[in-house]
Protein backbone atom coordinates (compact mmCIF):
# COMPACT_ATOMS: atom_id res chain seq x y z
CA UNK A 1 0.00 0.00 0.00
CA UNK A 2 1.28 3.43 -0.89
CA UNK A 3 1.97 5.59 2.19
CA UNK A 4 -0.72 8.19 2.86
CA UNK A 5 -1.49 10.91 5.32
CA UNK A 6 -4.49 10.16 7.52
CA UNK A 7 -6.71 13.08 8.43
CA UNK A 8 -9.74 13.03 10.67
CA UNK A 9 -12.29 15.50 9.23
CA UNK A 10 -13.54 18.11 11.69
CA UNK A 11 -16.57 18.97 9.63
CA UNK A 12 -18.03 18.56 6.16
CA UNK A 13 -16.57 21.86 4.96
CA UNK A 14 -12.96 20.96 5.70
CA UNK A 15 -13.37 17.46 4.28
CA UNK A 16 -14.88 18.85 1.07
CA UNK A 17 -12.21 21.54 0.92
CA UNK A 18 -9.39 18.96 1.11
CA UNK A 19 -11.12 16.87 -1.54
CA UNK A 20 -11.51 19.95 -3.72
CA UNK A 21 -7.95 21.26 -3.45
CA UNK A 22 -6.04 17.95 -3.50
CA UNK A 23 -6.97 15.71 -6.44
CA UNK A 24 -5.20 12.72 -4.88
CA UNK A 25 -7.25 12.89 -1.67
CA UNK A 26 -9.90 10.24 -0.96
CA UNK A 27 -12.63 9.89 1.63
CA UNK A 28 -12.72 7.08 4.17
CA UNK A 29 -16.01 5.98 5.71
CA UNK A 30 -16.58 2.25 6.33
CA UNK A 31 -13.41 1.43 4.43
CA UNK A 32 -14.71 -1.88 3.09
CA UNK A 33 -13.93 -0.94 -0.51
CA UNK A 34 -11.27 1.80 -0.38
CA UNK A 35 -8.96 -0.15 1.96
CA UNK A 36 -9.19 -3.15 -0.36
CA UNK A 37 -8.45 -1.00 -3.39
CA UNK A 38 -5.47 0.56 -1.63
CA UNK A 39 -4.09 -2.86 -0.74
CA UNK A 40 -4.31 -3.85 -4.41
CA UNK A 41 -2.69 -0.57 -5.45
CA UNK A 42 -5.78 0.32 -7.49
CA UNK A 43 -6.47 3.36 -5.28
CA UNK A 44 -3.37 5.38 -4.40
CA UNK A 45 -4.51 8.38 -2.36
CA UNK A 46 -1.92 10.71 -0.82
CA UNK A 47 -4.40 11.79 1.82
CA UNK A 48 -7.21 9.78 3.31
CA UNK A 49 -9.85 11.97 4.93
CA UNK A 50 -11.73 10.02 7.60
CA UNK A 51 -15.30 11.35 7.63
CA UNK A 52 -16.57 8.91 10.26
CA UNK A 53 -17.88 11.01 13.09
CA UNK A 54 -19.48 13.68 10.87
CA UNK A 55 -23.15 14.16 11.60
CA UNK A 56 -24.70 12.44 8.55
CA UNK A 57 -25.57 9.17 10.19
CA UNK A 58 -29.23 9.74 11.11
CA UNK A 59 -32.32 8.24 9.58
CA UNK A 60 -35.41 10.37 10.05
CA UNK A 61 -38.76 11.32 8.61
CA UNK A 62 -39.12 14.75 7.01
CA UNK A 63 -42.71 15.30 5.89
CA UNK A 64 -43.43 12.75 3.21
CA UNK A 65 -39.81 11.74 2.84
CA UNK A 66 -37.44 9.54 4.77
CA UNK A 67 -33.94 10.98 4.91
CA UNK A 68 -31.13 8.46 5.24
CA UNK A 69 -27.70 9.65 6.34
CA UNK A 70 -24.77 8.87 4.06
CA UNK A 71 -22.80 7.76 7.12
CA UNK A 72 -25.47 5.45 8.52
CA UNK A 73 -24.24 1.89 8.19
CA UNK A 74 -25.89 -0.57 5.81
CA UNK A 75 -26.87 -2.65 8.84
CA UNK A 76 -28.55 0.24 10.67
CA UNK A 77 -30.34 1.32 7.51
CA UNK A 78 -31.71 -2.12 6.66
CA UNK A 79 -33.02 -2.55 10.20
CA UNK A 80 -34.35 0.95 10.85
CA UNK A 81 -38.10 0.99 11.68
CA UNK A 82 -38.82 3.68 9.06
CA UNK A 83 -37.07 1.69 6.34
CA UNK A 84 -38.72 -1.57 7.39
CA UNK A 85 -42.12 0.09 7.34
CA UNK A 86 -41.95 2.17 4.18
CA UNK A 87 -39.27 0.54 2.02
CA UNK A 88 -38.99 -3.20 2.65
CA UNK A 89 -37.40 -3.57 -0.80
CA UNK A 90 -34.51 -1.42 0.44
CA UNK A 91 -34.11 -3.64 3.50
CA UNK A 92 -34.10 -6.69 1.24
CA UNK A 93 -31.62 -5.26 -1.23
CA UNK A 94 -29.17 -4.22 1.49
CA UNK A 95 -29.39 -7.61 3.22
CA UNK A 96 -28.75 -9.38 -0.09
CA UNK A 97 -25.34 -7.75 -0.30
CA UNK A 98 -22.00 -8.63 1.31
CA UNK A 99 -21.82 -10.26 4.77
CA UNK A 100 -22.97 -9.23 8.23
CA UNK A 101 -19.44 -8.06 9.10
CA UNK A 102 -19.22 -5.89 6.00
CA UNK A 103 -22.73 -4.46 6.40
CA UNK A 104 -21.80 -3.48 9.98
CA UNK A 105 -18.92 -1.40 8.64
CA UNK A 106 -20.13 -0.18 5.24
CA UNK A 107 -21.99 3.11 4.93
CA UNK A 108 -24.73 4.17 2.53
CA UNK A 109 -22.61 6.88 0.92
CA UNK A 110 -19.78 4.40 0.52
CA UNK A 111 -22.15 1.89 -1.01
CA UNK A 112 -23.15 4.39 -3.73
CA UNK A 113 -19.52 5.27 -4.38
CA UNK A 114 -18.03 1.77 -4.39
CA UNK A 115 -16.05 0.77 -7.47
CA UNK A 116 -16.76 -2.09 -9.84
CA UNK A 117 -15.56 -5.58 -8.92
CA UNK A 118 -14.49 -6.23 -12.54
CA UNK A 119 -11.40 -8.38 -12.01
CA UNK A 120 -9.45 -6.42 -14.61
CA UNK A 121 -10.18 -3.13 -12.87
CA UNK A 122 -8.96 -4.64 -9.61
CA UNK A 123 -5.69 -5.92 -11.09
CA UNK A 124 -3.17 -3.16 -11.85
CA UNK A 125 -1.07 -5.55 -13.96
CA UNK A 126 -3.61 -5.51 -16.80
CA UNK A 127 -5.14 -2.74 -18.89
CA UNK A 128 -8.37 -1.04 -17.83
CA UNK A 129 -9.88 2.19 -19.11
CA UNK A 130 -11.64 2.84 -15.83
CA UNK A 131 -8.46 2.57 -13.74
CA UNK A 132 -6.01 3.84 -16.36
CA UNK A 133 -7.89 5.83 -19.04
CA UNK A 134 -6.82 5.04 -22.58
CA UNK A 135 -4.99 1.83 -21.72
CA UNK A 136 -7.69 -0.45 -23.15
CA UNK A 137 -10.38 -2.78 -21.81
CA UNK A 138 -9.16 -6.26 -20.86
CA UNK A 139 -12.69 -7.50 -20.20
CA UNK A 140 -13.96 -6.82 -23.71
CA UNK A 141 -11.79 -9.62 -25.13
CA UNK A 142 -11.26 -11.42 -21.83
CA UNK A 143 -13.52 -13.26 -19.41
CA UNK A 144 -16.70 -11.22 -19.34
CA UNK A 145 -19.20 -13.60 -17.79
CA UNK A 146 -19.89 -11.19 -14.92
CA UNK A 147 -20.10 -8.09 -17.10
CA UNK A 148 -22.75 -5.85 -18.65
CA UNK A 149 -25.44 -6.68 -21.15
CA UNK A 150 -26.92 -3.16 -21.14
CA UNK A 151 -25.35 0.29 -21.29
CA UNK A 152 -21.73 -0.68 -21.92
CA UNK A 153 -19.43 1.06 -24.37
CA UNK A 154 -16.47 -0.31 -26.28
CA UNK A 155 -14.28 1.31 -23.62
CA UNK A 156 -15.79 -0.42 -20.58
CA UNK A 157 -18.17 -3.32 -19.92
CA UNK A 158 -17.97 -3.44 -16.10
CA UNK A 159 -21.10 -3.64 -13.94
CA UNK A 160 -21.87 -1.52 -10.91
CA UNK A 161 -21.86 -4.02 -8.03
CA UNK A 162 -24.27 -2.55 -5.47
CA UNK A 163 -27.52 -4.24 -4.43
CA UNK A 164 -28.65 -1.32 -2.28
CA UNK A 165 -28.46 1.12 -5.21
CA UNK A 166 -30.80 -1.14 -7.20
CA UNK A 167 -33.32 -0.95 -4.36
CA UNK A 168 -32.92 2.83 -4.28
CA UNK A 169 -33.42 3.04 -8.06
CA UNK A 170 -36.82 1.37 -7.69
CA UNK A 171 -37.76 3.86 -4.96
CA UNK A 172 -37.08 7.14 -6.84
CA UNK A 173 -34.43 8.06 -4.26
CA UNK A 174 -32.63 11.40 -4.42
CA UNK A 175 -28.95 11.72 -3.53
CA UNK A 176 -28.07 14.96 -1.74
CA UNK A 177 -24.50 16.21 -2.08
CA UNK A 178 -22.70 19.24 -0.68
CA UNK A 179 -19.43 21.07 -1.34
CA UNK A 180 -16.96 23.11 0.73
CA UNK A 181 -19.06 26.25 0.50
CA UNK A 182 -22.08 24.48 1.89
CA UNK A 183 -23.86 24.54 -1.48
CA UNK A 184 -25.99 21.46 -1.95
CA UNK A 185 -27.40 19.65 -4.96
CA UNK A 186 -30.11 16.99 -5.20
CA UNK A 187 -29.39 14.29 -7.79
CA UNK A 188 -32.11 11.75 -8.69
CA UNK A 189 -30.65 8.27 -8.16
CA UNK A 190 -31.00 7.41 -11.83
CA UNK A 191 -28.81 10.39 -12.75
CA UNK A 192 -26.28 9.73 -10.00
CA UNK A 193 -24.42 6.85 -11.63
CA UNK A 194 -23.39 7.22 -15.24
CA UNK A 195 -22.75 4.99 -18.23
CA UNK A 196 -19.12 4.69 -19.32
CA UNK A 197 -19.42 6.18 -22.82
CA UNK A 198 -16.07 7.65 -23.79
CA UNK A 199 -14.96 8.19 -20.17
CA UNK A 200 -15.31 5.09 -17.97
CA UNK A 201 -13.05 6.60 -15.28
CA UNK A 202 -15.99 8.42 -13.69
CA UNK A 203 -18.63 6.14 -12.14
CA UNK A 204 -20.97 8.94 -11.14
CA UNK A 205 -21.89 12.57 -11.68
CA UNK A 206 -20.35 13.92 -8.47
CA UNK A 207 -18.27 17.02 -9.10
CA UNK A 208 -14.83 17.34 -7.58
CA UNK A 209 -15.09 18.30 -3.93
CA UNK A 210 -18.68 17.15 -3.51
CA UNK A 211 -19.64 14.74 -0.72
CA UNK A 212 -22.83 12.70 -0.41
CA UNK A 213 -24.66 13.81 2.73
CA UNK A 214 -28.09 12.16 2.70
CA UNK A 215 -30.35 10.02 0.55
CA UNK A 216 -34.01 11.07 0.45
CA UNK A 217 -36.71 8.56 -0.38
CA UNK A 218 -40.29 9.70 -0.95
CA UNK A 219 -42.85 7.63 0.93
CA UNK A 220 -44.80 5.87 -1.78
CA UNK A 221 -47.83 3.69 -2.28
CA UNK A 222 -46.06 0.58 -3.52
CA UNK A 223 -44.06 -0.44 -0.43
CA UNK A 224 -46.41 -3.32 0.29
CA UNK A 225 -46.03 -4.71 -3.21
CA UNK A 226 -42.31 -4.87 -3.72
CA UNK A 227 -39.58 -7.48 -3.84
CA UNK A 228 -35.82 -7.77 -4.33
CA UNK A 229 -34.65 -10.90 -6.11
CA UNK A 230 -30.96 -11.69 -6.37
CA UNK A 231 -29.49 -14.49 -8.47
CA UNK A 232 -25.87 -15.39 -7.82
CA UNK A 233 -23.38 -18.23 -8.21
CA UNK A 234 -23.70 -19.27 -4.56
CA UNK A 235 -26.54 -18.86 -2.07
CA UNK A 236 -24.94 -16.05 -0.08
CA UNK A 237 -22.05 -13.60 0.09
CA UNK A 238 -21.55 -13.08 -3.61
CA UNK A 239 -22.20 -10.40 -6.19
CA UNK A 240 -25.27 -10.64 -8.39
CA UNK A 241 -25.31 -12.32 -11.77
CA UNK A 242 -28.69 -10.65 -12.14
CA UNK A 243 -30.87 -8.92 -9.56
CA UNK A 244 -34.26 -7.24 -9.79
CA UNK A 245 -35.96 -4.74 -7.49
CA UNK A 246 -39.61 -4.67 -8.42
CA UNK A 247 -42.51 -2.64 -7.05
CA UNK A 248 -46.12 -2.44 -8.13
CA UNK A 249 -48.72 0.21 -7.37
CA UNK A 250 -51.92 -1.80 -7.49
CA UNK A 251 -55.44 -0.40 -7.37
CA UNK A 252 -58.81 -1.31 -8.79
CA UNK A 253 -57.44 -4.61 -10.00
CA UNK A 254 -54.90 -2.97 -12.31
CA UNK A 255 -51.28 -1.86 -12.19
CA UNK A 256 -51.30 1.90 -11.71
CA UNK A 257 -47.56 2.28 -11.54
CA UNK A 258 -44.49 0.09 -11.56
CA UNK A 259 -40.78 0.22 -10.88
CA UNK A 260 -38.31 -2.37 -12.11
CA UNK A 261 -34.59 -1.85 -11.50
CA UNK A 262 -31.89 -4.37 -12.31
CA UNK A 263 -28.44 -5.10 -10.90
CA UNK A 264 -25.57 -7.11 -12.34
CA UNK A 265 -26.49 -6.20 -15.92
CA UNK A 266 -25.18 -2.68 -16.51
CA UNK A 267 -22.62 -0.08 -15.40
CA UNK A 268 -25.35 1.51 -13.26
CA UNK A 269 -28.60 0.35 -11.66
CA UNK A 270 -30.66 -0.39 -14.77
CA UNK A 271 -34.25 0.81 -14.89
CA UNK A 272 -36.29 -1.57 -17.05
CA UNK A 273 -38.37 1.30 -18.44
CA UNK A 274 -39.78 -0.66 -21.40
CA UNK A 275 -41.12 -3.39 -19.12
CA UNK A 276 -42.44 -0.81 -16.63
CA UNK A 277 -44.41 0.97 -19.32
CA UNK A 278 -45.91 -2.25 -20.66
CA UNK A 279 -47.48 -3.02 -17.28
CA UNK A 280 -49.35 0.25 -16.76
CA UNK A 281 -53.13 0.04 -16.70
CA UNK A 282 -53.20 -3.74 -17.07
CA UNK A 283 -54.36 -6.52 -14.82
CA UNK A 284 -51.38 -8.30 -13.22
CA UNK A 285 -50.82 -11.77 -14.66
CA UNK A 286 -47.93 -14.10 -15.37
CA UNK A 287 -48.46 -13.68 -19.12
CA UNK A 288 -48.27 -9.90 -18.84
CA UNK A 289 -45.09 -10.09 -16.74
CA UNK A 290 -43.51 -12.48 -19.25
CA UNK A 291 -44.34 -10.26 -22.18
CA UNK A 292 -43.00 -7.16 -20.44
CA UNK A 293 -39.81 -8.94 -19.34
CA UNK A 294 -39.20 -10.23 -22.86
CA UNK A 295 -39.68 -6.78 -24.38
CA UNK A 296 -37.08 -5.37 -22.00
CA UNK A 297 -34.49 -8.10 -22.43
CA UNK A 298 -34.73 -8.08 -26.21
CA UNK A 299 -32.76 -4.86 -26.03
CA UNK A 300 -29.82 -6.53 -24.26
CA UNK A 301 -26.43 -6.67 -25.97
CA UNK A 302 -24.63 -9.61 -24.36
CA UNK A 303 -20.88 -10.19 -24.59
CA UNK A 304 -19.02 -13.40 -25.41
CA UNK A 305 -19.53 -15.11 -22.03
CA UNK A 306 -22.70 -13.61 -20.57
CA UNK A 307 -25.50 -14.40 -22.98
CA UNK A 308 -27.08 -16.46 -20.19
CA UNK A 309 -27.91 -13.21 -18.41
CA UNK A 310 -30.55 -12.36 -21.01
CA UNK A 311 -32.80 -15.32 -20.24
CA UNK A 312 -31.89 -15.15 -16.57
CA UNK A 313 -32.86 -11.46 -16.50
CA UNK A 314 -36.16 -12.18 -18.21
CA UNK A 315 -37.08 -14.88 -15.71
CA UNK A 316 -35.85 -12.81 -12.77
CA UNK A 317 -38.10 -9.90 -13.77
CA UNK A 318 -41.11 -12.23 -13.98
CA UNK A 319 -40.35 -13.84 -10.62
CA UNK A 320 -39.77 -10.49 -8.88
CA UNK A 321 -43.02 -9.08 -10.28
CA UNK A 322 -44.93 -12.19 -9.19
CA UNK A 323 -43.49 -11.87 -5.70
CA UNK A 324 -44.33 -8.15 -5.62
CA UNK A 325 -47.89 -8.56 -6.80
CA UNK A 326 -48.52 -11.81 -4.97
CA UNK A 327 -49.63 -12.98 -8.42
CA UNK B 1 33.32 -31.87 -0.27
CA UNK B 2 30.16 -31.02 -2.13
CA UNK B 3 28.61 -33.72 -4.23
CA UNK B 4 28.31 -32.86 -7.89
CA UNK B 5 24.96 -32.94 -9.50
CA UNK B 6 25.94 -35.81 -11.81
CA UNK B 7 26.65 -38.06 -8.79
CA UNK B 8 23.21 -37.39 -7.40
CA UNK B 9 21.46 -37.56 -10.74
CA UNK B 10 22.34 -41.25 -11.05
CA UNK B 11 20.67 -42.03 -7.70
CA UNK B 12 17.51 -40.12 -8.60
CA UNK B 13 17.36 -40.90 -12.32
CA UNK B 14 17.24 -37.21 -13.22
CA UNK B 15 16.73 -35.99 -16.75
CA UNK B 16 19.04 -33.42 -18.32
CA UNK B 17 16.33 -30.78 -17.87
CA UNK B 18 16.04 -31.48 -14.18
CA UNK B 19 19.79 -31.35 -13.80
CA UNK B 20 19.87 -27.98 -15.57
CA UNK B 21 17.23 -26.59 -13.25
CA UNK B 22 19.10 -27.76 -10.16
CA UNK B 23 22.35 -26.36 -11.52
CA UNK B 24 20.74 -22.98 -12.10
CA UNK B 25 19.27 -23.02 -8.63
CA UNK B 26 22.78 -23.58 -7.37
CA UNK B 27 21.84 -26.52 -5.23
CA UNK B 28 24.94 -28.55 -6.00
CA UNK B 29 28.62 -28.24 -6.71
CA UNK B 30 30.25 -25.28 -8.33
CA UNK B 31 27.24 -22.99 -8.61
CA UNK B 32 26.33 -23.62 -4.98
CA UNK B 33 29.76 -22.48 -3.90
CA UNK B 34 29.46 -19.41 -6.11
CA UNK B 35 26.05 -18.63 -4.68
CA UNK B 36 27.27 -18.93 -1.09
CA UNK B 37 30.21 -16.69 -1.94
CA UNK B 38 27.88 -13.97 -3.15
CA UNK B 39 25.74 -14.26 -0.05
CA UNK B 40 28.90 -14.06 2.06
CA UNK B 41 29.80 -10.57 0.85
CA UNK B 42 26.35 -8.94 0.86
CA UNK B 43 24.72 -11.27 3.35
CA UNK B 44 26.32 -10.12 6.58
CA UNK B 45 25.10 -6.57 6.22
CA UNK B 46 21.64 -7.68 5.12
CA UNK B 47 21.37 -9.92 8.13
CA UNK B 48 22.41 -7.09 10.43
CA UNK B 49 19.73 -4.83 8.97
CA UNK B 50 17.13 -7.53 9.38
CA UNK B 51 18.07 -8.06 13.04
CA UNK B 52 17.94 -4.35 13.73
CA UNK B 53 14.49 -4.12 12.17
CA UNK B 54 13.26 -7.00 14.28
CA UNK B 55 14.68 -5.42 17.39
CA UNK B 56 12.85 -2.24 16.58
CA UNK B 57 9.63 -4.09 16.03
CA UNK B 58 9.96 -5.66 19.46
CA UNK B 59 10.70 -2.29 21.03
CA UNK B 60 7.61 -0.92 19.32
CA UNK B 61 5.47 -3.46 21.11
CA UNK B 62 6.47 -2.07 24.48
CA UNK B 63 5.34 1.39 23.49
CA UNK B 64 8.87 2.84 23.53
CA UNK B 65 9.40 5.92 21.33
CA UNK B 66 9.72 4.74 17.76
CA UNK B 67 12.86 6.47 16.66
CA UNK B 68 16.25 5.01 16.01
CA UNK B 69 19.50 5.59 14.16
CA UNK B 70 17.41 5.16 11.01
CA UNK B 71 15.19 8.12 11.87
CA UNK B 72 11.45 7.96 12.55
CA UNK B 73 10.07 4.48 12.08
CA UNK B 74 6.91 5.51 10.27
CA UNK B 75 6.38 8.02 7.54
CA UNK B 76 2.85 8.73 8.73
CA UNK B 77 2.87 7.83 12.40
CA UNK B 78 -0.33 8.11 14.41
CA UNK B 79 -1.08 7.57 18.07
CA UNK B 80 -4.00 5.25 18.71
CA UNK B 81 -5.47 4.18 22.02
CA UNK B 82 -7.72 1.14 22.00
CA UNK B 83 -9.37 -0.92 24.67
CA UNK B 84 -8.56 -4.49 23.73
CA UNK B 85 -10.28 -7.21 25.74
CA UNK B 86 -10.81 -4.70 28.53
CA UNK B 87 -7.23 -3.43 28.63
CA UNK B 88 -6.23 0.01 27.46
CA UNK B 89 -3.47 -0.13 24.83
CA UNK B 90 -1.63 2.86 23.38
CA UNK B 91 0.24 2.40 20.15
CA UNK B 92 2.05 4.40 17.57
CA UNK B 93 1.11 3.03 14.16
CA UNK B 94 1.70 3.73 10.51
CA UNK B 95 -1.44 5.14 8.88
CA UNK B 96 -1.55 2.02 6.68
CA UNK B 97 -1.73 -0.42 9.56
CA UNK B 98 -4.95 -2.38 9.83
CA UNK B 99 -6.56 -3.33 13.11
CA UNK B 100 -5.69 -6.94 12.24
CA UNK B 101 -1.98 -6.19 11.95
CA UNK B 102 -2.04 -4.02 15.06
CA UNK B 103 -3.54 -6.89 17.06
CA UNK B 104 -1.22 -9.55 15.70
CA UNK B 105 2.06 -7.76 15.13
CA UNK B 106 2.00 -5.08 17.81
CA UNK B 107 -0.12 -6.47 20.61
CA UNK B 108 0.92 -10.12 20.15
CA UNK B 109 -2.74 -11.16 20.01
CA UNK B 110 -2.29 -13.78 17.32
CA UNK B 111 -5.62 -15.48 17.96
CA UNK B 112 -7.16 -13.28 15.28
CA UNK B 113 -6.13 -14.83 11.97
CA UNK B 114 -5.12 -13.32 8.66
CA UNK B 115 -6.74 -15.32 5.89
CA UNK B 116 -7.28 -13.47 2.62
CA UNK B 117 -6.53 -9.99 4.02
CA UNK B 118 -9.08 -8.73 1.46
CA UNK B 119 -12.40 -8.90 3.27
CA UNK B 120 -13.49 -12.11 1.61
CA UNK B 121 -12.99 -14.90 4.16
CA UNK B 122 -13.99 -13.64 7.62
CA UNK B 123 -11.10 -15.26 9.52
CA UNK B 124 -10.06 -11.85 10.90
CA UNK B 125 -13.50 -11.16 12.42
CA UNK B 126 -13.37 -9.34 15.75
CA UNK B 127 -16.00 -7.48 17.75
CA UNK B 128 -15.66 -3.69 17.83
CA UNK B 129 -18.10 -1.72 19.98
CA UNK B 130 -20.32 -4.80 20.17
CA UNK B 131 -20.43 -5.40 16.42
CA UNK B 132 -18.58 -7.98 14.37
CA UNK B 133 -16.30 -6.41 11.79
CA UNK B 134 -13.44 -7.45 9.53
CA UNK B 135 -10.22 -6.31 11.15
CA UNK B 136 -8.34 -6.61 7.84
CA UNK B 137 -10.45 -3.79 6.36
CA UNK B 138 -10.45 -1.56 9.44
CA UNK B 139 -7.50 0.82 9.62
CA UNK B 140 -6.11 0.93 13.15
CA UNK B 141 -6.29 4.72 13.01
CA UNK B 142 -10.08 4.58 12.80
CA UNK B 143 -10.33 2.54 16.02
CA UNK B 144 -9.27 5.35 18.35
CA UNK B 145 -11.03 4.97 21.71
CA UNK B 146 -12.92 1.88 20.62
CA UNK B 147 -13.63 -1.31 22.52
CA UNK B 148 -12.21 -4.34 20.72
CA UNK B 149 -12.93 -7.94 21.68
CA UNK B 150 -10.87 -10.71 20.14
CA UNK B 151 -11.00 -14.47 20.60
CA UNK B 152 -8.56 -14.04 23.51
CA UNK B 153 -11.13 -11.92 25.35
CA UNK B 154 -14.12 -14.27 25.24
CA UNK B 155 -13.27 -16.72 28.01
CA UNK B 156 -13.60 -15.67 31.63
CA UNK B 157 -10.47 -16.91 33.28
CA UNK B 158 -10.39 -20.65 32.78
CA UNK B 159 -14.01 -20.99 31.80
CA UNK B 160 -14.63 -20.89 28.10
CA UNK B 161 -17.30 -18.79 26.44
CA UNK B 162 -20.32 -21.06 25.80
CA UNK B 163 -19.66 -20.86 22.06
CA UNK B 164 -16.02 -21.84 22.50
CA UNK B 165 -17.14 -24.86 24.54
CA UNK B 166 -19.81 -25.74 21.99
CA UNK B 167 -17.33 -25.54 19.10
CA UNK B 168 -15.15 -28.07 20.94
CA UNK B 169 -18.06 -30.29 21.89
CA UNK B 170 -19.34 -30.49 18.34
CA UNK B 171 -15.92 -30.70 16.71
CA UNK B 172 -16.79 -27.55 14.77
CA UNK B 173 -13.39 -27.23 13.12
CA UNK B 174 -10.67 -29.26 11.54
CA UNK B 175 -7.53 -27.20 10.95
CA UNK B 176 -8.87 -24.45 13.22
CA UNK B 177 -7.57 -21.52 11.23
CA UNK B 178 -10.97 -19.93 10.62
CA UNK B 179 -12.23 -20.81 14.10
CA UNK B 180 -11.43 -17.59 16.01
CA UNK B 181 -13.29 -15.65 13.31
CA UNK B 182 -16.16 -18.16 13.29
CA UNK B 183 -16.53 -17.89 17.06
CA UNK B 184 -16.34 -14.09 17.25
CA UNK B 185 -18.84 -13.95 14.40
CA UNK B 186 -21.27 -16.33 16.09
CA UNK B 187 -21.03 -14.48 19.42
CA UNK B 188 -22.15 -11.29 17.67
CA UNK B 189 -24.73 -13.19 15.60
CA UNK B 190 -26.60 -14.25 18.74
CA UNK B 191 -26.83 -10.62 19.89
CA UNK B 192 -28.01 -9.50 16.46
CA UNK B 193 -30.78 -12.10 16.42
CA UNK B 194 -31.80 -11.12 19.94
CA UNK B 195 -32.02 -7.49 18.81
CA UNK B 196 -34.33 -8.49 15.98
CA UNK B 197 -31.91 -7.67 13.18
CA UNK B 198 -33.00 -9.23 9.91
CA UNK B 199 -31.15 -11.31 7.35
CA UNK B 200 -31.51 -12.05 3.65
CA UNK B 201 -33.51 -15.20 4.43
CA UNK B 202 -35.88 -13.62 6.95
CA UNK B 203 -39.39 -14.28 5.58
CA UNK B 204 -41.14 -11.36 7.14
CA UNK B 205 -39.99 -7.81 7.62
CA UNK B 206 -41.90 -6.77 10.75
CA UNK B 207 -42.02 -3.03 11.31
CA UNK B 208 -40.82 -3.36 14.88
CA UNK B 209 -37.76 -5.42 15.66
CA UNK B 210 -38.51 -8.62 17.59
CA UNK B 211 -36.06 -11.41 18.50
CA UNK B 212 -35.49 -13.66 15.49
CA UNK B 213 -35.73 -17.45 15.80
CA UNK B 214 -32.64 -18.87 14.22
CA UNK B 215 -33.59 -21.60 11.77
CA UNK B 216 -30.81 -23.59 10.09
CA UNK B 217 -31.09 -21.32 7.07
CA UNK B 218 -30.93 -18.20 9.22
CA UNK B 219 -27.70 -19.37 10.87
CA UNK B 220 -26.18 -20.41 7.54
CA UNK B 221 -27.01 -17.07 5.95
CA UNK B 222 -25.81 -15.05 8.95
CA UNK B 223 -22.54 -16.99 9.07
CA UNK B 224 -21.93 -16.78 5.31
CA UNK B 225 -19.20 -14.18 5.78
CA UNK B 226 -17.01 -16.79 7.49
CA UNK B 227 -15.55 -19.37 5.13
CA UNK B 228 -14.24 -22.74 6.32
CA UNK B 229 -12.12 -24.60 3.81
CA UNK B 230 -12.24 -27.79 5.90
CA UNK B 231 -16.01 -27.69 5.51
CA UNK B 232 -16.89 -27.91 9.19
CA UNK B 233 -20.14 -26.05 8.48
CA UNK B 234 -22.60 -28.71 9.74
CA UNK B 235 -20.83 -28.84 13.10
CA UNK B 236 -20.51 -25.07 13.34
CA UNK B 237 -24.27 -24.94 12.79
CA UNK B 238 -24.87 -27.45 15.61
CA UNK B 239 -22.61 -25.57 18.01
CA UNK B 240 -24.42 -22.29 17.40
CA UNK B 241 -27.83 -23.95 17.66
CA UNK B 242 -27.01 -25.47 21.02
CA UNK B 243 -25.90 -22.15 22.51
CA UNK B 244 -28.83 -20.31 20.93
CA UNK B 245 -31.20 -22.85 22.49
CA UNK B 246 -29.83 -21.95 25.91
CA UNK B 247 -29.01 -25.53 26.84
CA UNK B 248 -25.92 -26.13 28.87
CA UNK B 249 -22.91 -27.37 26.96
CA UNK B 250 -21.25 -30.34 28.59
CA UNK B 251 -17.59 -30.79 27.86
CA UNK B 252 -17.29 -34.49 27.09
CA UNK B 253 -13.54 -34.74 27.01
CA UNK B 254 -10.52 -33.69 29.05
CA UNK B 255 -6.81 -33.44 28.49
CA UNK B 256 -4.80 -36.57 29.25
CA UNK B 257 -3.21 -36.29 32.65
CA UNK B 258 -0.11 -38.45 33.07
CA UNK B 259 -0.23 -38.16 36.89
CA UNK B 260 -3.46 -40.12 36.79
CA UNK B 261 -2.16 -42.75 34.44
CA UNK B 262 -3.94 -46.02 34.92
CA UNK B 263 -7.17 -44.32 35.87
CA UNK B 264 -10.24 -44.52 33.66
CA UNK B 265 -10.01 -40.91 32.59
CA UNK B 266 -10.56 -40.45 28.89
CA UNK B 267 -8.03 -38.85 26.62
Amino acid sequence: MKPFKYEKAKDLGTAASTLDSIPSASLLAGGTNIVDLMKEDVARPDILVDINGLEFSKIKKKGNTVSIGALATNKDTANHPLVRKHFPVLTQSILAGASAQIRNMATNGGNLNQRTRCMYFNDPSVTCNKRDPGSGCSAMEGLNRMHSIFGWSNRCVAVFPSDMAVGLAALDAVVNVANKDGESRAIPINDYHRLPGRDPSRDNTLKRGEIVTTIDIPINSWAKNSYYLKVRDRASYDFALVSVAAALDLGGGVIRGSRIAMGGVAPKPWRALIAEKELIGKKPSKELFERAAKMEMERARPLEHNEFKVKMGERAIVRALQKSGNA
Amino acid sequence: MDKDIDDVAVDYEMSEDEKTILRELGVFGESRRKFLGKVGTGGASLLALQLLAEQEALAAETGEPLTSAFGPRFENALKVTLKVNGEKKSLEVDSRMTLLDALRERLALTGTKKGCDRGQCGSCTVIVEGERVLSCLALAATCEGKDVTTIEGLAEGDSLHPLQAAFIKYDAFQCGYCTPGQICSSVALLDEAKNGELSHVSDEIPEKAAPVDLSDDEIRERMSGNLCRCGAYPNILKAIQEVEGGREVAQTWSFYNSAKEGSDETV
